[in-house]
């Protein structure tokens, strides 16, 4: 499977980036194959939305999972929206969240209260 | 990282002032002041190093190449904000209007129109021994409320990720008001003791609860009419909203302000029950269950 | 006590009063100079957080909802192209499970995606942000606009406040506090500014930012003085350095405070503000003349 992680520089010893939408750089994890590769994030500089892009982004790299500490509710929604499930990080430490979910003991971010859900509607 | 936002809804309420309080109270590592429309928390905090000035980035606007131009008019007919205009001859774009959607060059059929990135204000970054982001948005532009976020994550990236942030509001309801919620731990409120100042607290208020935030309120200036303030009280206890205490009109406060220091550093009554509120919103803090909960980017 | 002298010249004239910091009195400038100016029309651009209509309480004649464009995707037409998606600067689209989804908070109804759609596969709908109401009080019409919570901008409802305002009478703009869009849309077509300054270190700071924006959209202005004590005020002495007419002065009243916490109208209720609003109508008449 393919995990997705937001972090700050374009390698493993790095660490995982507190921002998802506006994270430099976009680690990818096949669990298969056990490799990595880095996207730039080119969300990060946007006007607004920036969760929405980067999370478009991720959709298109065709991934089973996100792990993250934190997850805005539009991003949320699109990632959601193309049934990828989203784990909540533990701690900064890229590859010991890689071991930590190999071993099941990550959980899902979904399960957790979301914010506002009307928008005024 | 833990954030307390200081909110009012209505201006001029007491935000920077409480804020700048309970940063010395606190000795806060990490602070920033997100009234980007108009930042004071710099005129209190006196900070002596020079900061880091970045550039920050809008939308980008619209920009007309008159000699590509061919003044057939179809960009002023498709700009939904009225920022295209026909003067003195030539088709123009009003910079303050300009949205940056990019449908004028989209349109133009002599590609006479391209978007511009434009510099729209100044981000400002102390970072010695405490962090400190404040910003100011280039007079006549938009998107102060990006501007917000970015204030944010200037000072998050910076700072120590077990800091305590206090973070100062803007007054209002909208997009800067919206962007600074995300992501902290607790709204104060400050309101003021009047049939404005009421109106505008239920409203922040509604706001702040719309998008999850833990929020508590506290009234200042309550003696200038009592009646008003006993009203917030009751407002908060019929709707389950922690009361964190009252602040006196002080005029020994007011001086104290007016001169850049803060109400921690004053001797005076206000001060004593700024330090009370600034306890109880501490405990406040501590005591409620950290909420996990989504925040935007 | 009505002024009508000379009140024709004031006639069609747009007044925006303005501040920067907030809580220095912009409403309570221009609710007085609204009713002491006998008839005129009030108009509250401060739709985060209106407050006009707590003076005024007008009696309401009409009221109109205000909408937005938003788009909608008839994904029968859809063929995934993603040219919609990649058109939005706002990254209001995005393209998930073979459909396009609206983030109707974050779009900006710039009508762009619509255009752009090969396939005419996209079409809008209004969506609700708040609404506008008229009413009057006594000689004042009263034009007042509410955002809905939760929604990210005034600016339309500030655009149909001004398209209703009238083009007979005298106009008073009560702006929005700050200097970012919502004030800028507030004071674009106004004749004239008034500042409206407090004695106080972050009030002189946010005075200078409003000088700037006013100079920028170069429309004439003057300054109010209000919550004046005694000694040094340093918002006279940035007017003074910056030659910016002092147009009135009103001093920091306990009694007057606690009067218009509860919500009164200071011209109505005492004949000393009733002068002096009207003297201040005067003041603004000599600078636009």
């Amino acid at each position: 499977m393919k995990l997705a992680m937001p972090v700050n520089e374009n390698n493993i010893k790095s660490g995982i980036c507190y921002s998802f939408g506006r994270a430099p750089w976009f680690m990818i994890y096949d669990t298969e194959i056990k490799k990595e590769f880095f996207i730039d994030n080119s969300a990060a500089s946007s006007a607004g939305g920036a969760g929405i892009k980067a999370a478009q982004l991720l959709v298109d790299q065709n991934i089973d999972g996100l792990i993250t500490p934190r997850c805005g509710q539009n991003a949320a929604e699109v990632v959601q929206g193309a049934d990828i499930k989203i784990i909540k990080s533990q701690g900064e430490d890229i590859e010991e969240n890689i071991k930590l979910f190999e071993s099941g003991k990550l959980t899902l971010l979904d399960e957790i209260h979301t914010g506002y859900h009307n928008h005024g509607k | 990282m833990r954030q307390l936002l200081i909110l009012s809804g209505k201006g001029g309420t007491g935000k920077t002032t409480v804020a700048s309080a309970f940063i010395d109270f606190t000795d806060a590592k990490a602070f920033a002041d997100c009234d980007v429309d108009a930042p004071n928390l710099h005129l209190v905090m006196h900070m002596q190093e020079k900061p880091e000035i970045s550039d920050y980035y809008g939308m980008g606007k619209a920009k007309i190449d008159r000699s590509k131009c061919m003044s057939c008019g179809i960009c002023m007919e498709n700009c939904r904000f009225g920022a295209i205009s026909f003067k003195e001859g030539a088709y123009i774009v009003e910079e303050f209007r300009c949205e940056g959607c990019g449908v004028c060059a989209y349109v133009c059929p002599q590609t006479a129109i391209a978007m511009k990135p434009d510099v729209a204000g100044e981000l400002c970054l102390y970072n010695n021994t405490r962090v400190f982001s404040t910003a100011t948005l280039k007079m006549g532009s938009g998107t102060s409320g990006k501007l917000v976020t970015e204030v944010k994550k200037n000072m998050q990236r910076s700072c120590n990720k077990d800091a305590f942030a206090i973070i100062d509001g803007s007054p209002g309801i909208g997009c800067p008001v919206i962007a600074s919620i995300s992501g902290v731990d607790m709204v104060l409120v400050v309101a003021e003791p009047s049939i404005s100042g009421i109106s505008d607290m239920e409203r922040i208020v509604k706001t702040a609860q719309g998008f999850g935030a833990k929020i508590a309120v506290c009234v200042n200036k309550y003696d200038t009419n009592i009646d008003k303030s006993l009203e917030i009280e009751e407002y908060c206890k019929r709707n389950d909203i922690s009361f964190m205490g009252r602040i006196s009109y002080d005029k020994s406060a007011a001086e104290a302000i007016n001169n850049g220091i803060s109400l921690a550093k004053a001797d005076c009554r206000a001060s004593e029950e700024i330090k009370k509120v600034y306890q109880n919103t501490m405990k406040h803090i501590n005591n409620t269950k950290r909420r996990e909960k989504y925040d935007s980017n | 006590m009505k002024f009508t002298r000379d009140i024709t010249i004031m006639e069609s004239k747009k007044i925006a009063v303005l501040s920067g910091k907030g809580g220095t009195g912009k409403t309570f400038v221009s609710v007085n100079l609204a009713d002491a100016a006998g008839k005129s029309v009030y108009i509250d651009c401060d739709v985060e957080e209106p407050n006009g209509h707590l003076f005024f309480k007008p009696e309401i004649t009409s009221e109109e909802k205000v909408t937005v464009k938003i788009p909608v995707v008839n994904h029968d037409l859809c063929t995934g192209c993603r040219k919609c998606t990649e058109f939005c600067r706002f990254n209001a689209l995005a393209y998930l499970k073979d459909k396009v989804k609206v983030f109707e908070d974050i779009c900006h109804s710039c009508g762009g995606c619509m255009l752009v759609c090969p396939q005419k596969a996209i079409y809008e709908k209004d969506l609700a942000i708040g609404k506008v109401e008229i009413g009057k009080s006594r000689q004042v019409k009263i034009l007042s606009g509410t955002m809905d919570i939760g929604k990210a901008s005034g600016v339309p409802i500030i655009k149909r406040l001004l398209e209703l305002g009238s083009l007979e009478d005298l106009t008073i703009i009560d702006c929005p506090p700050g200097s970012a869009c919502v004030t800028m849309e507030s004071i674009k077509d106004a004749d004239f500014c008034v500042l409206v300054a407090e004695p106080t270190l972050f009030g002189v700071h946010n005075l200078a930012m409003v000088h700037e924006l006013v100079n920028l959209f170069k429309i004439p202005f003057g300054a109010v003085l209000n919550k004046c004590t005694d000694g040094e005020n340093p918002a006279e002495k940035y007017c003074d350095d910056n030659d910016i007419k002092i147009l009135g002065k009103f001093d920091y009243d306990k009694e007057m405070g606690r009067l218009n916490a509860q919500g009164e109208i200071m011209s109505r209720v005492d004949k000393a503000y009733n002068r002096k609003f009207a003297e201040l109508s005067y003041a603004i008449l000599e600078e636009i003349k």
